[in-house]
């Protein structure tokens, strides 16, 4: 009995040493994407709070904490306080079988791809249910949007990882990872180039982050889904949006940027030997992509995101799949054969984006074709 | 012990929760509480080491299809005396197919293994030490090769039904062709003329359409 309450204790001690870290990049994550926002956009960001504005998030966690929960006439009580829950859970959950290190895990267990896939998909209730129960129609917008989105880019998502699994041969986590030993190139971004950037693309739109941002949409439906949400309440959607995104960035470092290893390779001192702040920087790579995302590219159209889903992302990892099904028929361990196809790959891509006559070429869209020079020109000047 | 304390808790919440998926009258609180009886039978199937099942059940029906029940649900309209008409008159042929149900269930459950099982001898792990997981993925890419691969074409032959059953073409949609989109040229939309204050001839529309023409033919 005393054995079992030390094992209870001792795990909560683990879960509070993987969540209070979380929590705090989450906060910090907040003000990292409003600084870097603000450099893009050539302005400052916040800077007044504390030295440098280091202190934003918490002003904000405390102004959020104090300010009026409003519950909207006529919304369903239970579930509208429920849906910030649901919305958040599933976003920590998932950190349970997230390895950090060789052997720094929660929960080594051997479905760990599986349990994750059903932790993100299981995310959307919050969102949903927020949607309805706020009784509000543009939150009903926000969240059926929402809801089709994710379900459709969930899709590109698990077969990105079916590729994962094929080319690992394991469902555990840690496994995964430890196939990828040593430097960059015995990593999977190469030999899944495709899957690699389409579980990108699908990650940032499952978090309904900019570009795929419909669910909020602020020019169309106000805030979308939480719209009717104040204090807190909104808090713990925000909360849970950036673990989302950290969650996201820290897989996709993990499945193909070879998780806690060096870049470089082992025998070199120091910088080849692998550890917690190697997955902390891929990780960190990988959400600075997600805000310059955000200051890049204007919004998706609502049909546009449905297609890029459905007829361009599923179709790249179903191909990828059955190109690697062959592959490892001919050689168990297809790793150079991948890496060879990979190349073509890129080589293709790039080559019918920069080929002049080519229906999808750079050279083919009007700003190439209409620059300033031919404007001024044709106004004779 | 633990165990069964846990089995029993859950058992009850699945019980009560599917109790009230058929008494409540809200149509959304209807599919949440199947969504609860889902998590719960997926936690009933983890405590007898069945995780890949309990797993792909969160995956599948929580995270994917009651998403869409949903998001349906959520767009009707219920009109609850409608769905109280009729009681009466479909209540012996609803009684008969739950007789048949009960019936089935209890010669399944009194005369097969299932009378045998335990939590404590569930087949949890295989002679050789192989996992749940893996000994399911071997036994269904081997053995039972063909009935995976048939009830899989199936399931996508049910697919293709249903799309090709309820897609069309709405007259009035303004979908438009992206790759047509996309290959637009800026010749065919704008054309740039330099105005002089000292003549006021107006462009005439003729040039812009042969333009428009000039662009179609490019394409």
């Amino acid at each position: 009995m005393m054995e079992g309450l030390g094992v209870l204790i001792w795990t909560l001690v683990k879960i509070l040493a993987v969540l209070l870290p979380l929590l705090g990049c989450v906060a910090y994550l907040t003000l990292a994407e409003r600084k870097v926002l603000g450099y893009m956009h050539a302005r400052i960001g916040p800077n007044q709070v504390g030295p440098k504005g280091l202190l934003q998030p918490i002003a904000d966690a405390v102004k959020l904490m104090f300010k009026e929960l409003i519950l909207p006439s006529d919304a369903n009580k239970f579930l509208f306080v429920l849906a910030p829950v649901l919305s958040i859970a599933p976003a920590l959950v998932a950190w349970s079988v997230i390895p950090f290190g060789d052997g720094l895990v929660l929960a080594d267990i051997n479905a760990g791809l599986l349990f994750l896939l059903a932790m993100t998909s299981i995310g959307v209730y919050g969102v949903i249910i927020a949607g309805w129960a706020s009784n509000s129609k543009y939150a009903l917008l926000g969240a059926i949007r929402s809801a089709a989105q994710i379900i459709s880019y969930e899709l590109a998502m698990g077969f990105c990882l079916v590729g994962v699994l094929m080319m690992s041969k394991s469902l555990n986590i840690s496994d995964i990872v430890q196939n990828q030993a040593g430097h960059a190139g015995n990593w999977y971004w190469l030999p899944l180039f495709p899957l690699f950037i389409t579980y990108f693309i699908s990650g940032v739109a499952e978090t309904n982050r900019a570009p795929f941002d419909v669910a909020e949409g602020e020019s169309e439906i106000v805030a979308g889904f939480h719209v009717e949400y104040s204090g807190m309440g909104f808090a713990v959607f925000f909360l849970a949006e950036y673990a989302n995104m950290i969650l996201i960035s820290a897989l996709c470092a993990i499945m193909f940027l070879g998780g806690w290893y060096s870049p470089f390779p082992e025998t070199w001192d120091y910088i080849g030997a692998g550890g917690v702040h190697w997955l902390a920087i891929k990780t960190s790579i990988l959400l600075f992509f997600m805000i310059w995302f955000r200051a890049s590219f204007p919004r998706y159209r609502y049909d546009q995101i449905m297609r890029l889903g459905w007829k361009i992302l599923i179709p790249v990892t179903l191909v990828w799949i059955f190109v690697m099904g062959f592959a490892i028929a001919i050689n168990k361990s297809p790793a150079l054969e991948m890496t060879v196809l990979a190349i073509l790959f890129i080589v293709g891509l790039i080559s019918v984006i920069i080929s002049p006559k080519g229906k999808f070429g750079i050279a083919n869209r009007h700003y190439a074709n209409h620059s300033t020079a031919t404007v001024e020109q044709e106004q004779g000047k | 012990m633990f165990q069964t304390i846990l089995f029993y808790l859950f058992a009850i919440v699945l019980i009560l929760a599917a109790l009230r998926v058929i008494t409540e009258k809200n149509a959304v609180h209807a599919v949440l509480y199947l969504v609860l009886c889902f998590f719960n039978s997926a936690v009933l199937w983890m405590l007898i080491e069945v995780e890949f099942l309990a797993i792909t059940l969160v995956l599948v029906y929580v995270g994917a299809v009651m998403v869409l029940f949903l998001f349906v649900v959520m767009m009707l309209e219920v009109n609850l005396a409608a769905t109280k008409e009729g009681y009466a008159k479909y209540l012996p042929v609803a009684l008969l197919v739950a007789g048949v149900i009960v019936v089935e269930l209890g010669l399944v459950l009194v005369g097969g293994k299932f009378s045998e099982m335990t939590l404590a001898n569930a087949p949890a792990i295989t002679a050789d030490g192989v996992g749940n997981t893996q000994f399911l993925g071997e036994q269904m890419y081997t053995n039972y090769l063909y009935p995976f691969e048939l009830a899989a074409v199936i399931l996508l032959i049910a697919m293709v039904a249903a799309i090709t059953l309820t897609h069309r073409r709405r007259p009035n949609s303004k979908y438009i062709d992206p790759a047509v989109q996309i290959s637009r040229q800026p010749e065919g939309r704008v054309v740039m003329h330099d105005i002089k204050p000292s003549d006021f001839s107006v462009p005439e529309v003729k040039d812009v359409e042969e333009a428009a023409s000039t662009n179609e033919k490019d394409s």
